[in-house]
Order: structure tokens, then C-alpha cells, then sequence
């Protein structure tokens, strides 16, 4: 019902809505919460276990029972609390975990069975028959017990992070937050005041009292307008501090687009992570309700949000409220009501000697002891100092006090302390670093203390950046006292809920103590209590309290379980960050990309660069068809293939060779210039870590090449090892992996392509095999080498990258020519896999220079990184697997990479396991599948027989042990 | 004979301009990456001085003398843009076509930035520079004005760059 | 977490590569002997409290960065350049 004259809704802009299929009208300012309650809609939600009927309980986002999903499709989004989600034309919410509907909930039947859903149920209940379990059990408990769900569609929503830097962050709006600000601000801060609310304030927007003669509210519109024109200050309204982590970093969240229609260039919220030099927090308190019976029936809230609903909405839950506390502050939300003119039908206070002024019936020492009304409160039933008797009403306002915020003092593991004079914890001293807790948030009640409170606090943090506070007065403010006493839950008929959303009862704890799971972790899991969306912020400490007198120990002695990160629920999505699709993850692409994509050929992502696969031609419909041929013509003409994705690294120095020769476990300081040399990089462990060639450029230059795959991680090493280990080497390296677009021009007409475009003349005397230099490609100039990778006389050529995709059609238009043309990795990998070349499906990490062949490489005459532990034991020795090829030699033809290798007739277990495929192709030089692979003794065993076994595909093959170089054993064709 | 023709790193992906900020390719000039040689640091930089006019940056700054400019880019490191190097005693890699560089500006163009790197773009001056990244691109970040940064990637990565910030800037300009 | 490169400043931890304990610094002679190699490659005190260990502040200026920090506390005590 909304009451004239209240609120501070904007009552000329009118708001359409629809809530459950129906449609509503609200006001611009409220939530869907305040104006379902204006439209006197009090059922919104089924709860999670017992799928008991369900209203509003809070006004903020700790609300635990109005969750309801909003929007449809792809982007609807489950588990929306309605007491923060705004309003706007158009906005559709459904209540969730209700079937057929909300008032006739099939699954309400749980609530009779709910002597037999208590805590633990499910461990006692489901222990048998043990298949059950996953088929039938636990589908049907999820289908009963829930939340709302996702849609399963892709969601189109977009998502944002930021960074954000300040001097001093002020967490939450309040008279304490609005203080810390302007006082930081003052002395000439960088401030930022983040608040979860939509309107900043907090509490001033929900309470009639004044602040310097001004109504609340309207003192911090002034505050807030004063702090916006100040270009120090950023205001971040509907951001939510989630969490405090290492040396001043917060973790916030922003929601940008859940107030508003979606657009597709708008995100829905923006994830920020804030380094503060110092914050505040000034996250107020939150109100805990009372475990009397039947405690949670629509129309039965907390007494603060009452007031919410009234002093900011304009909206009085209840045409005749009761109102349930045990402290004074209680009291303020009979009189709101009452100067609103609400009848109040009575003010129930378990104090006997309680204080309370007002025109309307007051019971002391009393307690609610019953209520009734099915799908909304009609009646309670109050025992009292005078006797017992029931009273009508359709709202009760309840308050078991007030609970600082003291989450995020807890994220670096810091205890809460117990606080007797408020009955509830307060943030222990520095519990995080830089921290400075303030207000409510600290324990203080009145609103004057919470004024000077914020104050004080920005002048600690002040004091810690350097900066001194200017002299400004307190405003003037009520400054009453808290009185409290115990009141944790009421015995009575029925069952009194503490874990709203989790539906756990005082039942549950007690019998979690009863079965001997009295620590309060144990306590939490056992029943699940506090483990809901709300994390425990309505029910930990009535929960703990309960635990505690069934227990017989004090609530300090009893301990709280510990707050951890986010404060709020975040969506995965938020985590997320935009990074799907094209933001996943960088994309590195070559300068013949357009050209090889408009070849057709597939992209195949190798580390994040984007290479062929290989380039279709007209008539060829498998991969394998593309591949034969590309191989053939590599064998035959010439063959192009980008290999500008190897990593390349410029080393300059008068020391460089020496440097090299400490890396490599082969020599290059004897390299003579003009000649690049194949290398081979140990891990220190005596691994192999990469492999490639370094060409000697200069007496002090040599120009390294890495693979694609490991090129970072080379770079790394050497920066490693020369800023670690030999900083007295005078060296220095940098990458050219991008300066340069580098071609392998492979086959025997390679020569005669290159001589057509290079204005140098290539013969066998200028060029040889290894040789390395400058040339003029096209009148660009480059440089040219004469390795390798396929056994076939070639070449790599290398121009600027700005040429690259000029250089790439140029060299494929020559190469068709003759005959040739554009080959890619499916063809580089069987030509390679035909020489025997390794790759990183060889040196994956686990394998040796003596593994590979290579042990002759590791020089005797020099140290090198990885030479000691190469030679320990364990890492040499025939019982080592080693480097082989393999050839199909049974009915079988087809190798399959990853299989096991075993004994021709052993059985396949893994105690007769003698070794794995790596490398498998289908060579249509030698018309055979062939493997590389790592065997036991292998290179002894070349001519023996043995079973490749691959479980998976469920392929056995009998192969032949070979050498692993396959074709052209001498090598004649590399030098031809 | 045939003619190679050039590309540049950002060919047909810029420019843009989304609400209030442009993102531009920036034409550098010839790049040089410069490491003084061991100990060679003060000699390399009056070599710079008296060839080019500019000192050899400290950390996180660039200096600048007609078209070259001297931006650090690392440790023992700095390159030189719009003009080589003549100088010795360093070692000098041509990198001209190892970066693609683009200039974003515009009014909130640090709102845009914050949605990208994890440097606070407000504490950085004109003429200062950063070793950062852009989203997951590592990056040399310069400040060249009120409004006006300068931001170096891998010359593969341009297409990337060019998404990442894109991206930021439409987040930005649709909150309006 | 942040940490402060001695060259850039205080940075996000996303800039830097961790590699591990200080220990790797020590690099043994080659005839030092397997203990003193097995000891150097695997052998960490994993200590609860100060430490040092080495980050690369790779997505920056490429400098190795020894750091000492607290493992309790996470408090970040010092940061130095590897190679001086």
C-alpha cells in the first residue's frame, strides 16, 4: 500500500513491470520488492527445501527469500534478490522453484514431510542401494530442491573489468561513508565511494531522524552533491565491494545494465578491481531477525526494512502492523508507522522493562509464540507478562538486533570479536591491512557516533598516506543509546526458522549438536545453515547462539565460522570478463593469413598463432588428399610454408658466443660466420627443453630460432640465465619474432625459385648447406638460409613483415609454376616425421639428449645448463626409452599416436609397458603409416617386432623397430 | 623484376571512433631497439645526445629531439623511433616491423584504458611510458597528451589490440 | 597482490611469472656433487613465514625481481633486481 506524502520514489514517473505473468505499476526509485509490496503482492517465492510460501524479509541484498528469476531466453538471470533489483518499463521477473504455480506449489507436500527432512537427511536417507544414488536419488533431489535455473542457451550479454587506483576508498554511503569521504577528500585525497545501492545514503535514506536540522535523506543528497563536484572524488553507486585481498587490492562490483533494457554494446555489470592506499569500510550492520515458530511467513520482516519500505518507498508493508524486538531501535518502526498513520496492532518487547511512548497497545516481556495464515501472515499469537492473547495483523516487523558488517574484515583471515554490549561481533583490531572499519560496521548504533566515527577513521587512513585532515565541525545528529537484551529464538509448537533459504530450523542445530557435531563448521555443514546465497548474514549469529546454549558454552567460546569472499553473490559471467569468443585469448597472426584463408585453407591454432592446416585444391575432399599431394610436391618441385611463428631472437655481444655456448648443450662460439648450426637447450634438471637453429650472423650476432610453442619460454630462460647466473657475460638478446616473415621454399626446385626472385646468384658455392646470410629479395632487404625441416634441399627466406604477404603470394604464384605450391602443417608434420625430426611430440618434457640420440651433442669441453643432471642416474642407461621408428608390419596397416607399445605377445597391462607412439603420419613417399616412438632399449632393438596397442581407438598394430629416419638415411637430397 | 609491396601491421582495421575516443594507426618511422653493451650505459647516452639530440631514457620515461623519439621499453633497453640510430657501442636491432602502434584519444580516454591495463593510466605524465598489458597483450603504454596515448604491441597481435580496445571503447561510450 | 618492480613500480600481480624459492640463485659448481645439485633442483624449505623467492616481471620490463615477503602474512618486505 503506498502512503502519500512518503518516500522518495519519483511519484511522476510511473513504472510498468510484470511480476508472475501479471502486470504492476511502480515509480521510478523503487525495487521490485517495494512496489510489489505497494501493490500488496506479499507471496513472491517458494523456499528452497520445504517449498514453504514466501514474501520479503529485508530491504537490501542480503534478502534470502525473494529470489526470482529475471528475463527470459538466453539471458535470463536466476536467483535475483527483488528487494535490490530496480524497476524499469518493461522489466519481466518469475518466481522461481514454485510448479504449477506460486500459490498451488505441487512440492509443498515436502513441508508435511519435514520430520523426515531434517538436517542430514540425505546421508541418512539415500546410503542405499548405492546405484541409486547417482540415477535416481540425486536427479529427484535436485528437480525438488532448487534455486531458479539458466537458461542452457548461449547469452549474448556482455560482461566488463576495469582497474581503478585511489588514495583512500570509502566503502558504503552511510553517515560514517559520507563523512570518510568529504573528510579525505578535504585534505586533498583521491577518494572513491563505492556503495551497493543505487542511492547512495544508506541508512539516512531509510530513517525519519535528522542530520544539522535537515531530514536524513536530504543531508546526504547534500553531502553527495558536494562530493560529486569535487574532482577528486569518484561516486560509484550499485557497486559492491565483494572482497579485500593482498596490499590494498579490492575486488567491486559494478552493476551497469540490470536497471535498465538490455543493449548489446552496454554491459551488465563491470567487474573492478580498486587499489585503495587505504579504505574505509563503512558497510554499516545488518538486522538479524527472531527464531520464533513459523517465523517466515510472507508478511513477516525485519523491522528495519519496514522502515525502509516506509521512509524511502513510500509503501507500508501492512495495513496492521506488529511490531517484535528485543532493543529500542525496535521501537522506531512503530512510530514511523504510526506518524504515517499505519495502525499499529501492537508493540511486542521480550524486555520487561522495556520503555515505550505511542498510542497503540504495548506488550513487555513478551514473546510471539505462534502465527498463522497460509500464503500470508493474518494472525500471531503473543504470550506476554499479562497472559496470552492473539491479535490480528498482516505485517510483522521483527528485530533481534543488529549485526555489524564486518565481512570484508575477514577476507585475510581475520576473527571477528564478540561485543556483549551489542550482542553481536565487531572486527577485530587491523585485521586487514589498510583497513580501517568505521560506523555501524565498527559497532556504533546512534547516528551521531557514526558521523564522528567516520571521521576518525579517515583521519587514521589520512594520517597513513601523508595527509592531514582539515578542521571541520561534527554535523549534529541523535546521539541515543542501544539497549539490548538476548533474545536468540522462542520455544514454542512448530518450527522457528534461523537459515531462511536453506530452510534450516533451531531443529536442525539442535539436533546437529545432539549428534555430536558441535563445532560451529561442523554445525554449518551438517545443516547447511548460512551456506545459502545470503552467506549466514540473517541466521549466523542466532545460528551460533542456538549452538551455543544446547552446547552449555558462551557464544565467544562457540567461535563464528569465517566470512570469505564475495561479500554479494557474483555471476560466473562477471568473473568471466568478457573473455570468450575473440577475447578468450590473443590471436597471433602470420602475414600470409588473408592469403591462406582465402586458399581455403583450415586454421589450426598452434600456441596462439593461427597456421594451415593444409590448402585444398579443387577435387580434394578429405585433408588426406591435400596432405599426399603437398608432400609430394615437396619431394618432387617446391613446396611454401610460413614458418615465421618459430620464435627468433637477435643476440648481440662480445660475449654472445660464449653465452650461447652456456645455454646450448653444443658448442657455438666456434660457429663459423655465414653458418647457422642445429641446437639442442637442456632444462637444468637435464631434460631437453627446445631444440632450433642459430645462425652466426657476425663475429658478436647471432640470430637463435626457437619453436613456435616454446618461444616465450626461451626467452625467459635466457633472461634467467644471464640476469641469475652469468650477469657478468656481456650480452644482450631481444625477439625478432615479429620483425620478420619467414618462409621455408622447400624441394628440388627450390633453388631455381629463389634464384628468379634473390639478386644474389644461390649456387652450391655461395650458398652450401647451413650456409646463412643477407639478400636482396625482390629489392627488399632480407636474409636467407639454407636449412631444413624436410629433408629436401631448401631454404628459409626472410623479408620485414611489412613484405610478408607480398613475399607469401609472390613465392606460392612461383612455386605453382614449377609445379609446386602452398604446403601446411599436416605435410610439414610427415615430412619432418619421414627425416625423423623431433618436435615438442618428442621433447614433451620427460626426455634426454641420450633419449633422443643426441647424447654426443652435449660437449665434454664446456659447462652448460642441464649438463650435470643430464648424466645422473636414472637419466642414462638402456632401460631407458628411446628415440625409434616404427612401421606396420601385420594386417593391420595404421598407426595411431599416444598408443603403448608392448612385446609382440604380451598381455596389454601396464607391467609389460615398453613404451608410446609420438608422431604418427601416413608417408606417401614410402606408402606406409609411420611412427616415431619412444621404446625401451630401443635403438638395440632395430628389426624387432613389437605390438603398438591403442585402448582407446581400440587399434592394434604390429610394427617393425626401425631407425627413425625413414627416408633419405645419407642425406644426399639436403645437400643436392 | 618484381616489386614487394608493404603492409601496414593495422592495414583495414583502423580507423574507429566509438562515442568520444578515435584509435588511430600511428606511421612510426624506422624502430630500433637499443642495449648498451656492458657498462657502456653513459657513453651510449652522450653518443645519443650528440647524434640525435636525446639522452637514453631513464625507466618509464621517453625523451624526444625533432622526429626522434627514445622510448624505454625494458631493462638496459629503449627504442628509438623516426630516426636510426648512429651510434655504437650498443647493441641495435631493426625493429621496425616488429610493432604495430596505434594512438588512442579523446575525452575519457582513461575510462577506456582502465578497461584494459592494470596501470593507473591518471599517475602516468605526458612523455611517460609503461611496460604493460592490454588485456592479455603485452604492451609499451606512452602518455603523448592531456587526452592522447600511444599504445605498442607485437605486430601479430594488432587484430587482437584493435578488439580489446574496441571493446572497452563501445563499454564506455554506451554508458554515455 | 602487488609487487613493486624495482624498475616500473608497483604493479599487479598478473604482470609477473612466478618461479619459486631464492634457492635457484646458487647455481652449484659442476663438481659439486649430487646433494648439493639434488638440493639445489628440489629441495625447498616451503617455509611458514618470510621467504625469498624469484618473479619475472615478464608481461613488463623483463626483469627477474628477488623477492622477500611474509607467507603468513603476505606482507611484501623488499624487492630487488637479480642481476644488480
Amino acid at each position: 500500500m503506498r502512503i502519500d506524502g512518503k518516500g522518495l520514489v519519483s511519484r511522476d514517473k510511473a513504472v510498468s513491470f510484470r511480476f508472475d505473468g501479471k502486470s504492476y505499476s511502480g515509480f521510478e526509485g523503487d525495487t521490485l520488492a517495494s512496489a510489489l509490496l505497494a501493490n500488496d503482492v506479499r507471496l513472491v517465492a517458494r523456499s528452497f527445501k520445504y517449498h514453504r510460501p514466501r514474501g520479503i524479509l529485508t530491504a537490501g541484498s542480503e534478502e534470502p527469500n525473494a529470489l526470482v528469476t529475471i528475463g527470459s531466453g538466453a539471458g535470463q538471470e536466476p536467483n535475483m534478490r527483488a528487494t535490490v533489483q530496480e524497476i524499469f518499463d518493461g522489466l519481466e521477473a518469475h518466481p522461481q522453484n514454485a510448479w504449477p504455480s506460486l500459490e498451488r506449489d505441487a512440492l509443498s507436500v515436502n513441508d508435511l514431510l519435514s520430520s523426515f527432512l531434517s538436517a542430514g537427511f540425505y546421508y541418512k536417507t539415500f546410503m542405499w542401494p548405492k546405484a541409486f544414488w547417482e540415477k535416481l536419488y540425486e536427479p529427484i533431489i535436485r528437480r525438488a530442491a532448487g534455486l531458479g535455473a539458466l537458461s542452457g542457451e548461449t547469452n549474448a550479454d556482455r560482461y566488463e573489468r576495469a582497474f581503478a587506483f585511489c588514495d583512500v576508498l570509502v566503502i558504503g554511503s552511510g553517515p560514517s561513508g559520507l563523512m570518510a569521504a568529504l573528510t579525505a577528500a578535504e585534505a586533498g585525497a583521491d577518494v572513491i565511494l563505492a556503495d551497493e545501492d543505487s542511492r547512495m545514503g544508506g541508512r539516512l535514506n531509510a530513517e525519519t531522524r535528522e542530520v544539522d536540522g535537515q531530514a536524513g535523506a536530504d543531508w546526504a543528497a547534500t553531502m553527495l552533491q558536494k562530493l560529486s563536484e569535487m574532482n577528486n572524488v569518484r561516486l560509484m553507486p550499485r557497486t559492491t565491494v565483494t572482497g579485500a585481498y593482498d596490499q590494498g587490492t579490492y575486488g567491486a562490483l559494478e552493476k551497469v545494465g540490470h536497471h535498465r533494457q538490455r543493449r548489446s554494446d552496454l554491459p551488465l555489470e563491470c567487474f573492478w578491481r580498486i587499489v585503495a592506499k587505504q579504505a574505509v569500510l563503512c558497510a554499516g550492520a545488518l538486522e538479524r531477525p527472531v527464531a520464533f515458530p513459523n517465523n517466515d511467513r510472507p508478511g513477516i520482516m525485519t523491522a528495519g526494512a519496514v522502515r525502509t519500505y516506509l521512509n524511502r518507498y513510500g509503501v507500508a508493508p501492512g495495513k496492521s502492523v506488529t511490531v517484535f524486538g528485543n532493543n529500542d531501535d525496535a521501537h522506531r518502526t512503530a512510530h514511523d508507522l504510526a506518524a504515517a498513520g499505519v495502525s499499529i496492532a501492537g508493540v511486542i518487547d521480550s524486555r520487561g522493562d522495556a520503555q515505550i511512548d505511542g498510542d497503540f497497545p504495548v506488550y513487555t516481556g513478551g514473546q510471539v509464540i505462534a502465527t498463522e495464515g497460509r500464503l500470508g501472515l493474518n494472525e500471531i499469537t503473543v504470550r506476554h507478562a499479562g497472559g496470552q492473547r492473539t491479535i490480528r495483523t498482516d505485517c510483522l516487523a521483527m528485530s533481534g538486533g543488529w549485526n555489524p558488517s564486518v565481512h570484508l574484515t575477514c577476507h585475510m583471515n581475520g576473527r571477528p570479536v564478540w561485543e556483549p554490549s551489542i550482542l553481536s561481533f565487531v572486527p577485530s583490531d587491523g585485521a586487514v591491512p589498510g583497513l580501517i572499519p568505521a560506523g555501524a560496521a565498527t559497532g556504533h548504533m546512534s547516528t551521531a557516533a557514526c558521523l564522528t566515527s567516520g571521521i576518525e577513521s579517515a583521519k587514521i587512513a589520512l594520517q597513513a598516506i601523508g595527509l592531514k585532515a582539515k578542521n571541520s565541525k561534527t554535523p549534529k545528529a541523535e546521539d541515543g543509546t542501544y539497549n539490548i537484551a538476548p533474545l536468540w529464538y522462542v520455544e514454542g509448537k512448530g518450527r522457528a526458522w534461523l537459515d531462511f533459504q536453506n530452510d534450516v530450523t533451531t531443529k536442525d542445530i539442535k539436533l546437529a549438536a545432539k549428534e555430536n557435531f558441535r563445532s560451529v563448521e561442523h554445525m554449518k555443514r551438517y545443516t547447511t545453515q548460512g551456506m545459502a546465497t545470503d552467506q549466514g548474514k540473517n541466521s549466523n549469529v542466532n545460528a551460533l547462539a542456538l549452538l551455543a546454549d544446547v552446547t552449555g558454552r558462551g557464544i565467544p567460546e562457540t567461535g563464528t565460522t569465517t566470512f570469505r569472499p564475495p561479500y554479494s553473490p557474483v555471476s560466473i559471467a562477471a568473473m568471466g570478463q568478457d573473455a570468450q569468443g575473440d577475447g578468450f585469448a590473443p590471436q597471433r597472426f602470420t602475414t600470409s593469413h588473408k592469403a591462406s584463408v582465402a586458399r581455403g585453407a583450415p586454421m589450426i591454432e598452434a600456441g596462439l598463432w593461427y597456421r594451415p592446416s593444409y590448402f585444398p585444391t579443387q577435387g580434394e575432399t578429405t585433408w588426406r588428399q591435400s596432405c599426399d599431394r603437398e608432400v609430394n610436391m615437396v619431394r618432387e618441385s617446391v613446396g611454401i610454408c610460413d614458418v615465421s611463428t618459430l620464435g627468433k631472437i637477435d643476440i648481440q655481444g662480445p660475449d654472445a658466443g660464449a653465452f650461447l655456448d652456456f645455454v646450448y648443450c653444443n658448442t657455438f662460439s666456434k660457429l663459423k660466420v655465414g653458418r647457422t648450426r642445429y641446437g639442442l637447450m637442456l632444462r637444468e634438471d637435464g631434460h631437453v627443453m627446445d631444440d632450433g637453429t642459430t645462425a652466426r650472423l657476425g663475429e658478436h650476432h647471432y640470430v637463435m630460432t626457437t619453436t613456435t610453442a616454446a618461444a616465450g619460454q626461451v626467452m625467459r630462460h635466457l633472461e634467467w640465465v644471464h640476469q641469475a647466473l652469468r650477469p657478468e657475460l656481456d650480452v644482450s638478446f631481444i625477439s625478432v619474432t615479429e620483425q620478420w616473415a619467414q618462409f621455408a621454399v622447400a624441394g628440388p626446385k627450390s633453388r631455381e625459385l629463389l634464384n628468379a626472385l634473390i639478386e644474389e646468384e644461390i649456387t652450391d658455392d655461395s650458398w652450401p648447406f647451413m650456409a646463412c646470410g643477407p639478400a636482396t629479395v625482390a629489392g627488399v632487404n632480407g636474409r636467407l638460409f639454407r636449412i631444413s625441416f624436410s629433408g629436401e634441399h631448401a631454404y628459409e627466406v626472410a623479408v620485414p613483415a611489412r613484405y610478408g604477404d607480398s613475399l607469401f603470394r609472390l613465392l606460392v604464384a612461383q612455386a605453382e609454376a614449377l609445379g609446386g605450391g602452398a604446403y601446411g602443417m599436416e605435410a610439414l608434420n610427415v615430412l619432418r616425421i619421414e627425416k625423423g625430426f623431433i618436435t615438442h611430440a618428442e621433447i614433451h618434457g620427460r626426455v634426454t639428449a641420450f633419449d633422443i640420440g643426441m647424447e654426443r651433442m652435449v660437449s665434454a669441453k664446456k659447462d652448460c645448463i642441464g649438463k650435470v643432471m643430464a648424466a645422473r642416474p636414472g637419466l642414462v642407461g638402456n632401460d631407458r626409452e628411446q628415440l625409434v621408428g616404427l612401421k606396420p608390419v601385420g594386417n593391420i596397416k595404421q598407426l595411431t599416436a599416444g598408443a603403448h607399445l608392448l612385446e609382440a605377445d604380451a598381455e596389454a597391462i601396464r607391467v609389460n609397458d615398453q613404451g608410446y607412439t609420438t608422431s604418427v603420419g601416413f608417408s606417401p613417399t614410402l606408402g606406409s603409416y609411420l611412427a616415431l616412438a619412444f621404446l625401451k632399449n630401443g635403438r638395440a632393438r632395430h628389426g624387432e617386432t613389437v605390438r603398438m596397442v591403442d585402448h582407446l581407438r581400440k587399434i592394434e598394430t604390429l610394427c617393425e623397430v626401425c631407425d627413425p629416419v625413414f627416408f633419405d638415411p645419407e642425406g644426399g637430397r639436403v645437400r643436392g | 623484376m618484381v616489386k614487394l609491396i608493404a603492409k601496414s601491421p593495422c592495414d583495414g582495421l583502423l580507423p574507429l571512433t566509438i562515442g568520444a575516443a578515435t584509435l588511430t594507426e600511428v606511421e612510426t618511422g624506422p624502430i630500433t631497439s637499443i642495449s648498451p653493451f656492458k657498462g657502456q650505459e653513459k657513453a651510449v647516452s652522450e653518443a645519443l645526445k650528440a647524434a640525435h639530440g636525446t639522452a637514453f631514457p631513464a625507466p618509464n620515461r621517453t625523451t624526444a629531439k625533432d622526429a626522434a623519439r627514445l622510448i624505454w621499453s625494458g631493462r638496459g633497453q629503449a627504442l628509438m623511433l623516426g630516426a636510426v640510430p648512429q651510434i655504437e657501442s650498443a647493441a641495435l636491432t631493426d625493429q621496425s616491423d616488429a610493432w604495430c602502434c596505434v594512438e588512442i584519444a579523446g575525452d575519457g580516454v582513461q575510462d577506456v584504458l582502465a578497461r584494459v591495463t592494470p596501470v593507473d593510466t591518471r599517475a602516468m605524465k605526458r612523455g611517460h611510458t609503461a611496460r604493460t598489458l592490454v588485456q592479455h597483450i603485452n604492451v609499451a603504454l606512452t602518455r603523448t597528451g592531456k587526452d592522447r596515448f600511444e599504445v605498442m604491441a607485437m605486430r601479430s597481435m594488432a587484430q587482437t589490440l584493435v578488439h580489446d580496445l574496441q571493446r572497452a571503447m563501445s563499454g564506455v561510450a554506451a554508458r554515455g | 597482490m602487488r609487487l613493486t618492480c624495482p624498475l616500473c613500480g608497483e604493479r599487479d600481480r598478473r604482470e609477473f611469472y612466478y618461479q619459486g624459492e631464492a634457492v635457484m640463485l646458487d647455481r652449484p659448481a659442476p663438481d659439486a656433487g649430487d646433494e648439493a645439485w639434488d638440493a639445489y633442483l628440489h629441495l625447498r624449505d616451503n617455509a611458514a613465514g618470510e621467504t625469498q623467492d624469484l618473479w619475472c616481471h615478464e608481461a613488463g620490463c623483463g626483469a627477474w625481481i628477488k623477492v622477500t615477503r611474509n607467507t603468513v602474512t603476505h606482507e611484501v618486505l623488499k624487492t630487488e633486481l637479480v642481476a644488480k
